[in-house]
């Protein structure tokens, strides 16, 4: 019920004025609550183990550290004793209290396309939760990263500051899914690859980005590396429950889905889904060489000895426990990042109100050796139908050093 | 309970290498009773090339061997056989005392030959007395002593290669047993036809491995 | 000096079927619940994935995933004129330890009790007279009826998904199923399971000599499956390593797939691993409960308060902590008086082994539950006059697994090593197989526990002592039993066939089951009985004991589970229902 009115309430709001600075309606907290959702910013902000929005998770970046601020309104480590304006400017245009440059960890780039009244009832809800006294100190970069000024370049180049404008030839159901995912919901952040310093590359907007041991999935129409073949009902499944028969939610999107979309409308949900099904493909990538058989062979040996209990001979899982393989963009990424990773150490799928069982994928760096993760690798990459580059023994070792270096 | 990125719990594969429990007559000894256990023929090796011998060291050198986790305290008192097991001795001493029996035991019979150095027949003689306790030994009871050693030699051949003996998965291959294969679904119903993929165990086969 | 916790609103002994179910009915209910459970935590991926949960030495010979005796065990001797002494390694039942119990390493059989024996006593003596039980048989009636329990069944049996073929829908005969089964409000949740060649063949044999085989009731599911809490439970895969193993993917039911994950989510909900409960702590009434001490894993002593106390320890352990906390009068089997500790009871199992000509039964694909069953022998589905004894049991063939250590049959007469051991163990692998009967054990009044005079625990306190042995009773039905198995099994055409009928005395040393029942006896006299019939102390209105096989009057052929889970479920409503509203004693 509640969901409900908050949807209308923002449907409203996107061509209305805002409303005046000091007014705290229940409404536009509400809203500001909701769009804290929508945005993640629990994501960042709230460490695990510690208490809601005060700050202090490390991100890991290719350029160093950060550590993320404290954004309750204590007056002391928060931003309690921030200006509505220094709120606004934050998310819009990446320049916090007295002007100091935020780096782009924080997301203002995809943020500054978030409507004045959202802006506006995110500072309204930020004000009014528990202010915590949590001192934090966020640049953690190594020289010369931590000097803030840089951002001055970084932003000429890469960012530039605007509203959503919607697309008048468009329903509005494909607008509000525009506006999620292209503002607050930021998906580009980790599905878009970036240039050499870090930016959006932007022709080839959601076509899959790795960072953190992590590769974040093609989300483009194709049929083989992205959701292509999702219907829009599997992708709002997934997004509400964690699991669809495709895959579950593991790694980092585990908690994007634990703490935002599992908790987005219904409605939100299907209008990200109507703006993602009308995007694109981009341009075909051509056809990798066929691998070895021998590999084959021997992939098809392990598979049957170490996966084929759970993912099934015929590679087509079992949906809301063991994702799919068959068809499956994720094995078919070109980056083969995450499928290492999730062989040797695991992972566990998300647990959300919708789909508790959070299955999990145990390891198998104590049992196949570099040679053999490469080979079954190579097999469920092309099998089934489909069709990957193979991967050779020396990238699952790089891949094996790199992640007890970094776990 | 929060997730842990690569734990487990798989056992620790045995490492070749010298003995690490018994002595080497001991071993000798071991070894030639295991291959009269399970002798060689045309099925395939003995339990000597099976590795039981390792495998039955390993074990006694690990936590099997001191009666870990079992309730060793007293007092101890024998009752009845349904009473079960009431020696204060664990596997390894139980070992220990026992080829140390059997020793004395050949010193008097064979005039002081070593069990490895006996006929396959006049060894078969000396297992089957002590397996019916017509030879009692003077360290331990016979009988108690044989079914324990029958059956580490049986664990040895048919666990896991893991633990250092089924060498070759020979043991499985004696019986058709496919090892840690995890899933039959496709052969439920097909009544009556041999499964004929090879056995695998917890550390592979050598299908695992590419051959150009 | 034990220190004390704050105080929670439920503290539950033990977090397996029972202590899981109960956990959830009562915080979903909005109490705040912890429950302490002495072994570790245990989760799928991580302690029994596929890839090295199917080690038979590990789980199945040294029994890893057991309790270890040397944390707690029993004295046993079969009579009184015996001094008992310490099961020093465990053979003949194997109690469970850590989260989920033994629920993590069941085999999944989940049967219902007959209506008939929920009023054993009654119906007996109403069919064939008052002096046809033994004069020291201690049978009793249930104090719970079946049609009261069967909404009960239907939901635990819904909670795990059972895989099988209903014989009776509310009323109404089905073909496929068990004719003789209590009637059921629906069909089993999913399907039953497909069947291997060897029940295939014994259904076939068991249809021609004018019997009705049924598939088991399996907890293995043949296909996935949603449960009511929005738990996934997968699909079998028949690996073969079922019993005293964890199930690496999520298709046996267990407190890990059927319960936890949504437990865990729960924030009014605590789990308390590796620490020991070491008596439940009354007032100075001695009428009412405070809560709990328990010892953890550092040696410290802590003192959990709480207003009620769910005791969902295994059945013999639940007994043994009454008695550890003065909780009702201890059973004296001189006298005859006194309850805790009486009506101990197990189970009366045998078997027949065949031998086949030319077959290739490929043993080791195999679940923990499959198989075809017949129930015509158990309980009084059969007329009982001349026969000399009361009580049945199921009876086919559901061979669970041809792991190799244990399982190499070969034909009478052959010797136990050497040439022509080898020889007649690669020869009659592919071709053999072991039928069975489940029969029923029946309480008398020299089966009991009590605490042992001499043994103790690596805490000092007194071990339980286990006083049992097999009565003429169940030695008659067990030949009766085996002999009617005998003779399905010639018609199976066999090369050769071996009977084995359960012999006295009851050895300790030889595997049989873990159906150890009795002990906290439910009934509607507390000169007969611990708990009452909503499984809470006559003594101590504020501590229950929801369900475990401990209630049981006497234990009939069939396995515990799926009856210790619908008790649970009662035990759980009769809470939530009535005490919440009203704590006291409810009858």
């Amino acid at each position: 019920m509640r969901r409900l009115m908050i949807a209308c309430a923002l449907s409203l709001c996107l061509n209305t004025a805002a409303t005046s600075e000091g007014t705290q309606s229940f409404d536009q907290i509400e809203r500001g609550r909701y769009l804290a959702i929508l945005g993640d910013c629990a994501g960042c902000h709230s460490r695990p183990g510690g208490k809601p929005f005060a700050g202090g998770l490390t991100l890991t970046t290719p350029f160093g550290n950060l550590v993320t601020p404290n954004i309750t309104p204590d007056q002391d480590t928060g931003i309690g004793h921030w200006t509505a304006d220094e709120f606004v400017s934050a998310l819009r245009d990446g320049r916090g209290h007295n002007g100091t440059r935020l780096y782009p960890a924080m997301p203002y780039p995809t943020y500054t396309r978030m409507s004045d009244d959202d802006v506006v009832a995110l500072r309204s809800y930020f004000s009014t939760i528990e202010p915590i006294h949590n001192p934090v100190v966020s640049n953690q970069l190594p020289f010369p990263f931590n000097i803030r000024l840089s951002m001055l370049v970084w932003n000429a180049v890469n960012f530039t500051p605007g509203r959503f404008q919607p697309d008048p030839t468009k329903s509005q159901q494909w607008n509000r899914g525009a506006y999620i995912v292209q503002g607050p919901g930021h998906c580009v952040t980790c599905h878009t690859p970036k240039n050499i310093l870090g930016g959006d590359k932007s022709d080839a907007t959601l076509t899959g980005a790795t960072l953190q041991g992590w590769f974040a999935p093609n989300l483009t129409m194709d049929e083989r590396t992205g959701i292509g073949r999702w219907s829009a009902q599997d992708l709002v499944q997934y997004l509400k429950t964690g699991a669809n028969a495709w895959t579950l939610a593991s790694g980092p999107m585990a908690e994007a889905v634990s703490h935002s979309t599992s908790q987005m409308s219904d409605g939100d949900l299907e209008s990200i889904a109507v703006y993602l099904k009308d995007q694109g493909r981009p341009a075909t990538v051509a056809a990798e060489p066929a691998p070895n058989q021998n590999m084959l062979r021997t992939g098809e040996a392990i598979y049957k000895d170490n996966c084929a209990a759970c993912h099934r001979d015929n590679g087509a899982g079992d949906s809301g426990l063991f994702p799919r393989l068959a068809g499956s963009a994720l094995v078919q990424a070109p980056d083969p990042t995450t499928l290492i990773r999730v062989v040797l150490q695991g992972s566990r799928a998300v647990s959300t109100t919708a789909a508790p069982t959070a299955p999990a994928m145990p390891p198998f760096d104590w049992r196949l050796n570099d040679a053999q993760a490469a080979a079954v690798l190579t097999y469920i990459r092309n099998n089934w139908g489909n069709a990957a580059a193979a991967l050779d023994a020396r990238t699952v070792t790089r891949a094996r050093a790199s992640l007890s270096a970094n776990p | 309970m929060p997730w842990v990125p690569g734990l487990a719990s798989p056992p620790q594969p045995w490492r070749p290498g010298p003995w690490l429990f018994f002595t080497a007559d001991e071993a000798a000894t071991i070894e030639a009773v295991v291959d009269r256990l399970i002798p060689p023929d045309n099925h395939g090796a003995g339990g000597k090339d099976a590795g039981c011998a390792v495998f039955i060291d390993r074990q006694l050198a690990g936590p099997f061997g001191q009666a870990a986790g079992l309730y060793m305290r007293p007092p101890f008192m024998s009752g009845a056989v349904t009473q079960g097991n009431q020696s204060p001795d664990a596997p390894a001493a139980v070992y220990r005392m026992a080829l140390k029996g059997l020793a004395e035991y050949l010193r008097v019979r064979f005039s002081g030959k070593a069990f490895a150095a006996l006929s396959p027949q006049e060894q078969d003689a000396v297992l089957s007395d002590l397996e019916t306790g017509a030879v009692e030994l003077t360290t331990v009871k016979s009988a108690e002593f044989f079914n324990l050693l029958l059956q580490n030699t049986q664990e040895g051949y048919f666990a896991d290669p893991i633990y250092g003996g089924n060498r070759d998965m020979i043991g499985w291959k004696l019986v058709g047993f496919p090892g840690t294969r995890y899933d039959y679904r496709d052969w439920v119903d097909r009544h009556n036809e041999a499964y004929p993929l090879p056995p695998v165990g917890i550390t592979g086969r050598t299908d695992w491995t590419v051959r150009d | 000096m034990a220190r004390k916790l704050p105080a929670k609103d439920v503290v539950i002994v033990g977090l397996g079927w029972t202590g899981s179910i109960l956990a959830y009915e009562l915080a979903t209910a909005g109490l705040d619940v912890i429950a302490i459970e002495r072994g570790p935590w245990r989760d799928t991926a991580t302690d029994f994935p596929p890839a090295y949960a199917p080690d038979e030495l590990r789980y199945a010979i040294r029994l890893d995933l057991f309790l270890r005796p040397d944390q707690d065990t029993l004295t046993f001797r079969n009579n009184m004129s015996q001094t008992a002494l310490p099961i020093r390694h465990f053979a003949s039942f194997l109690p469970g330890n850590g989260v989920g119990g033994a629920g993590v390493h069941w085999n999944g059989q989940t049967w219902r009790f007959l209506p008939t024996d929920f009023q054993l006593r009654s119906h007996l003596e109403g069919r064939y007279g008052k002096n046809f039980l033994p004069p020291d048989m201690t049978i009793q009636d249930w104090p719970v009826g079946y049609d009261e329990l069967e909404p009960y069944y239907d939901r635990f049996e819904k909670l795990c998904g059972t895989s099988g073929k209903a014989g009776n829908l509310r009323g109404e005969k089905q073909p496929g199923g068990n004719p003789f089964e209590g009637w059921r409000s629906s069909e089993y949740p999913t399907p039953p399971l497909r069947q291997t060649f060897g029940p295939t063949l014994f259904a076939e044999a068991a249809r021609k000599t004018g019997h009705s085989p049924f598939p088991q009731p399996a907890s293995n599911l043949s296909q996935a499956y949603v449960n009511p809490l929005g738990l996934k439970i997968g699909q079998c895969s028949y690996c073969g390593f079922c019993e005293r193993f964890g199930c690496g993917n999520y298709s046996k039911s267990s407190p890990q797939v059927c319960v936890l994950p949504a437990l865990m989510r729960l924030p009014n909900f605590t789990a308390q691993t590796e620490s020991e409960v070491t008596r439940i702590n009354l007032d100075s009434t001695g009428k009412r409960a405070t809560g709990v001490t328990y010892i953890d894993t550092s040696g410290e002593e802590w003192e959990q308060p709480a207003d009620i106390v769910l005791v969902c320890a295994f059945a013999l352990f639940n007994v043994r902590l009454l008695l550890l906390s003065g909780i009702g009068k201890p059973y004296d089997p001189k006298s005859g008086e006194g309850v805790v500790g009486r009506n101990y009871a197990y189970q009366t199992t045998s078997g027949v082994g065949v031998i086949l000509k030319d077959k290739i039964l490929n043993p080791f694909i195999a679940t923990g539950a499959h198989g075809m069953m017949i129930d015509d022998y158990n309980g009084d589905n059969f007329d009982h006059s001349g026969l000399g004894f009361v009580g049945g049991g199921y009876m086919g063939a559901g061979q669970t697994n041809a792991r190799p250590i244990q399982t190499r049959p070969v034909p009478a007469g052959t010797p136990r090593w050497g040439a022509t051991w080898k020889k007649a163990t690669a020869e009659n692998y592919q071709r053999a197989y072991s039928l069975s009967t489940h029969g029923s054990s029946y309480s008398y009044r020299d089966c009991y526990l009590d605490l042992d005079p001499t043994y103790k625990d690596r805490l000092g306190r007194p071990l339980m002592r286990m006083t049992f042995d097999f009565h003429d009773n169940e030695l008659k039905m067990s030949a009766y039993l085996t002999d009617r198995l005998a003779e399905i099994a010639k018609a199976m055409d066999p090369a050769e066939i071996a009977a084995s009928p359960r012999k006295g005395p009851y050895n300790i040393n030889i595997y049989q089951t873990t159906h150890n029942t009795g002990g906290t006896v439910m009934g509607t006299d507390p000169a007969t009985s611990v708990v009452n019939r909503y499984c809470q102390s006559w003594d101590v209105h504020n501590v229950f004991v929801p369900g475990g096989a401990s209630v049981f009057p006497q234990n009939h052929g069939y396995n515990p589970t799926d009856t210790v889970g619908a008790l649970a479920y009662w035990t759980g409503d009769a809470i939530r229902e009535r005490y919440l509203k009203n704590p006291g004693p409810l009858i």
